[in-house]
């Protein structure tokens, strides 16, 4: 049984369950000369939770250790067989594919295919076992619950401390994803830095990752210089910057000091149709419609671009980056209380002098951050440097030029077929771990900057 | 002070003045600039896009007469017969029988190409619909080939000299010959609608990326919603003050700023490598866009909870409800279109996002549509991310009409979202 069905079938118990239990407790109650301590739907919700919980938590747990322990079972024979231990993660996916039918057994060796047999039955023996035992455990489950209903049974507070422990499991999954994130990344990092010294990464120069491919290549150490992938996100954020802040800033002042009501309820959703056009979308306007405009009015001028060139990609960015600026700093603009304003304008200031001399001043902070927060969505955008940056690593300023990015270097090293424990895989998991810090510490800053900062007018 | 000296401080305090409200002005004008200047790259961006999309509404069809000679067992062909049949074989003969005075090979062999691959189907699928008879002409609309195509729609000048153009004379005048006997025709191209992915431009579509994205919103949707209302309800209604609900709050913050990529990395390590989820397929990709999806879900929801004034909750406490009861029966349906809007927002960023799902492999070649949630798939912003990478010429329209319909879906599902917050939007 595979597992969907055998969780349709277990929801499908727990249904019967519910309305077996909501028949019973009726009879129990009219039988009874007191009245029941809770409604009948929660003694049948209690004698579902039996029936479907427990045996799902198991098939749960059973889909994550099964497959290891298979894996485990097949790497001992394999090893007991004579092959390398080099080879065995190899023919560990080998058989694996040939006894699920993705790969064909004519293409495999004769041991393969009857280790690939083994596999399929030993895979599917544990998986009645399962079946079995989740079976058991839900009637166990409805047999348990059955013989708790009585007259006096508090079903409502058992099962209100059920959901109360799944809210609380369900807003664990934040910190979870968080702790999934820093561990998964630490664990593959930790092992690029046993064949790369951090120091090297850190400080070296030179990035050519394919060169790590082949043990007999010429250069097979590769080069993990992660310098020319940190000037290249510098680069690029930075021309996006360019745009995007000054643009942003003064559309946000447009927006909260000088539009109307009016015009400001067409303009502001119109900015943020700009956040919701997806990132491919921008990346291939970048590539398509803006590399070439720019290469070839810099021919007319004399200049040489690359068709790849920092510019593009930077620019395109910062258009992206421009409703966030302008959203964030618009919200921090509407903070100012309109005393200061109106005090401002009783002193005779124009309404340009009481922006920059009253109103930016006492939202700055609150710009700053912003701005620190369109810094770390720039630093960890991927679709527009994918499509419009280069792929080879370039150490330069210039903005003519091409350079890769951190994001575009993750990707490459990461699309296509990959081994889990070459430093070329791992060293995409070290340089994702490098933008999760990074990104991590400029909305820490951002948001200690606008709570330390900001004004208190109250 | 004498009468001179006050009117020159006059002048002077005007002149003064008047540089006050030039920078007034100038400053206004800047805030203007700017504004104009960021919906003006907005509208670029559009129209660059609908105009590239252009061709790629109509597609162009070759019409000929197809004679089947092969005997039948019955009177009509039988589908399997008609399986059988070497439709290349076919085709290519009736073009011959248009041109007979092609007799080289490798003239032959050009004039074949004006036709698509995919035209041998469409002769199939029109004598499968017909029944037909040995011997019976049949006429048959067939899609020509990409760059043919281009040179219809007058993508490709066919008055450039020819080293400068793909298509050669030869060719370019065997089609003149077929216009003018009105062979050549432009329909609709809905083909990019049913067709899954191809390596030939005139047969490609989205049908598979349109089911694959429709099957990862689906698991996202399952995935994140529930979670995300029952830790709203948790953090919002009933969480005690203290450090762990504190760092859970921290958390969901950070994790809305965490790079989508990070995700995907995530993914790759724990959802494929741990869990061993099949990669590529839709499960995978909907629970890594699930975890991306739920801080919008948790802080939207959150914030429809906030907006239920304290008196339902009052009230329904002093008429005996307990407090779980209080919030399902009262404080969530009230703030289910709030929460409904915030869910919608979320799923169209999740529609958009391609990054994370590069991680986990969702950009495989995949020319048939998923059937389920652990088939391989790809997505469509996936799907126009691999389309952009390819070289033909042909890909450009199709791409930018792929990104057409992405931008419509998402516009529809914001569209809804302002539709319902407006429909039902309360104040207490």
């Amino acid at each position: 049984m595979t597992t969907a069905s055998l969780l349709i079938c277990l929801a499908m118990l727990a249904s019967f369950s519910y309305f077996y239990a909501l028949r019973k407790i009726r009879q129990i109650a009219v039988q009874s000369s007191h009245k029941l301590h809770s409604l009948p739907r929660f003694h049948g919700a209690y004698s579902a939770a039996w029936v479907f919980g427990p045996p799902a938590l198991l098939t749960l747990a059973w889909m994550v250790i099964a497959p290891s322990l298979l894996n485990m079972q097949l790497s001992d024979q394999l090893v007991a067989s004579g092959f390398d231990r080099t080879d065995v993660d190899i023919l560990i996916s080998q058989v694996i594919s040939v006894a699920k039918g993705d790969l064909s057994a004519n293409f495999v060796s004769e041991q393969v295919r009857d280790l690939s047999v083994k596999y399929a039955n030993a895979s599917a023996q544990s998986r009645w076992l399962l079946t079995l035992t989740a079976i058991i455990a839900a009637l166990l489950g409805f047999a348990f619950a059955l013989r708790r209903q009585s007259i006096r049974f508090t079903a409502r507070h058992s099962v209100e401390r059920l959901v109360r422990v799944l809210m609380i499991s369900a807003s664990a999954i934040a910190v979870f994803t968080t702790l999934g994130i820093v561990l998964s990344l630490i664990f593959e990092t930790l092992q690029f830095f046993r064949t790369v010294p951090v120091l090297e990464f850190l400080t070296g120069t030179q990035w050519s990752p394919q060169m790590a491919l082949r043990v007999d290549q010429v250069g097979s150490s590769g080069a993990f210089g992660a310098i020319p992938l940190f000037t290249g996100t510098l680069l690029i954020t930075l021309l996006a910057m360019f745009v995007a802040v000054p643009i942003g800033l003064f559309s946000a002042i447009f927006l909260s000091e000088y539009a109307t009501p009016r015009v400001r309820s067409v303009i502001k959703p119109t900015l943020e149709i700009l956040a919701g056009v997806p990132t491919v979308v921008y990346g291939f306007f970048a590539a398509i419609v803006v590399a070439p405009f720019l290469r070839n009015s810099g021919a007319d001028v004399g200049l040489v671009l690359s068709s790849e060139s920092a510019l593009a990609a930077g620019l395109v960015m910062g258009v992206m980056i421009i409703p966030f600026v302008s959203s964030l700093s618009d919200d921090v603009m509407n903070a100012v209380p309109q005393n200061l304003r109106d005090g401002a304008s009783a002193l005779g200031a124009t309404k340009s002098e009481t922006i920059k001399q009253v109103i930016l001043p006492a939202a700055f902070p609150g710009i700053v951050s912003a701005v620190l927060l369109a810094v770390s969505r720039a630093v960890g955008e991927t679709m527009i440097v994918v499509m419009a940056a280069g792929v080879a690593a370039n150490l330069t300023a210039n903005p003519f030029e091409s350079v890769t990015t951190i994001t575009v270097q993750i990707v490459m090293l990461l699309v296509g077929d990959q081994e889990f424990d070459s430093p070329k895989t791992l060293a995409a998991f070290a340089l994702g771990m490098l933008l999760f810090i990074v990104t991590l510490a400029l909305n820490i800053v951002a948001l200690y900057v606008s709570r330390k900062y900001r004004e208190k007018y109250d | 002070m004498t009468e001179l000296s006050t009117s020159q401080y006059q002048r002077e305090r005007r002149r003064h003045l008047a540089g006050r409200h030039r920078s007034e002005k100038r400053f206004k004008a800047y805030c203007i600039a700017a504004v104009t200047t960021a919906i003006a790259v907005l509208m670029l961006l559009l129209s660059s896009i609908i105009y590239t999309a252009l061709p790629a509404l109509t597609e162009t069809t070759l019409r000929m007469e197809l004679q089947l000679d092969e005997p039948a067992q019955g009177m009509f062909y039988t589908v399997e017969e008609l399986e059988n049949v070497n439709w290349r074989r076919v085709v290519s003969n009736a073009l011959y029988e248009t041109f007979p005075e092609v007799t080289a090979r490798r003239e032959k062999r050009e004039l074949v190409a004006i036709l698509s691959l995919g035209a041998t189907d469409a002769a199939l699928a029109k004598f499968k619909a017909n029944a037909v008879r040995p011997g019976d002409v049949v006429s048959v609309d067939m899609p020509v080939s990409d760059d043919i195509d281009l040179v219809v729609k007058g993508v490709i000048n066919r008055n450039l000299p020819e080293s400068e153009r793909i298509v050669s004379d030869r060719t370019i005048s065997w089609l003149s010959v077929l216009e003018a006997e009105n062979r050549i025709e432009r329909r609709l191209a809905l083909t990019l609608f049913t067709n899954g992915d191809s390596r030939e431009p005139e047969m490609a579509g989205i049908k598979g990326a349109l089911v694959g994205t429709l099957w990862t919103m689906l698991v996202t949707l399952a995935a994140s919603l529930p979670i995300g209302i029952m830790a709203a309800i948790y953090l919002q209604e009933l969480a005690p003050k203290n450090r762990f609900t504190d760092m859970i709050e921290v958390n969901i913050s950070n994790l809305a700023a965490v790079p989508s990529i990070v995700f995907g990395l995530l993914g790759l390590a724990v959802f494929i490598n741990f869990f061993h989820v099949p990669r590529s397929s839709p499960l995978v990709g909907g629970l890594v866009l699930a975890l991306m999806t739920l801080p919008t879900i948790i802080i939207a929801t959150r914030a429809a909870l906030a907006s239920v004034p304290p008196s339902i909750r009052e009230a329904a406490l002093g008429v005996g409800a307990s407090p779980l009861q209080v919030i399902t029966h009262h404080v969530l349906p009230l703030a289910a279109p709030g929460i409904l809007t915030g869910t919608i927002i979320g799923l169209a960023q999740a529609a958009g996002e391609t990054a994370p799902l590069l991680m986990v492999g969702m950009m495989a070649f995949i020319v048939d549509t998923p059937t389920d949630i652990t088939s391989k798939a790809t997505v469509l912003p996936a799907q126009i991310f691999m389309w952009a990478n390819n070289p033909e010429r042909a890909f450009l329209a199709r791409t930018s009409a792929a990104i057409l319909i992405l931008l419509s879906f998402l516009l529809f599902m914001n569209g809804i979202a302002i539709y319902l917050r407006k429909k039902f939007e309360r104040r207490w």
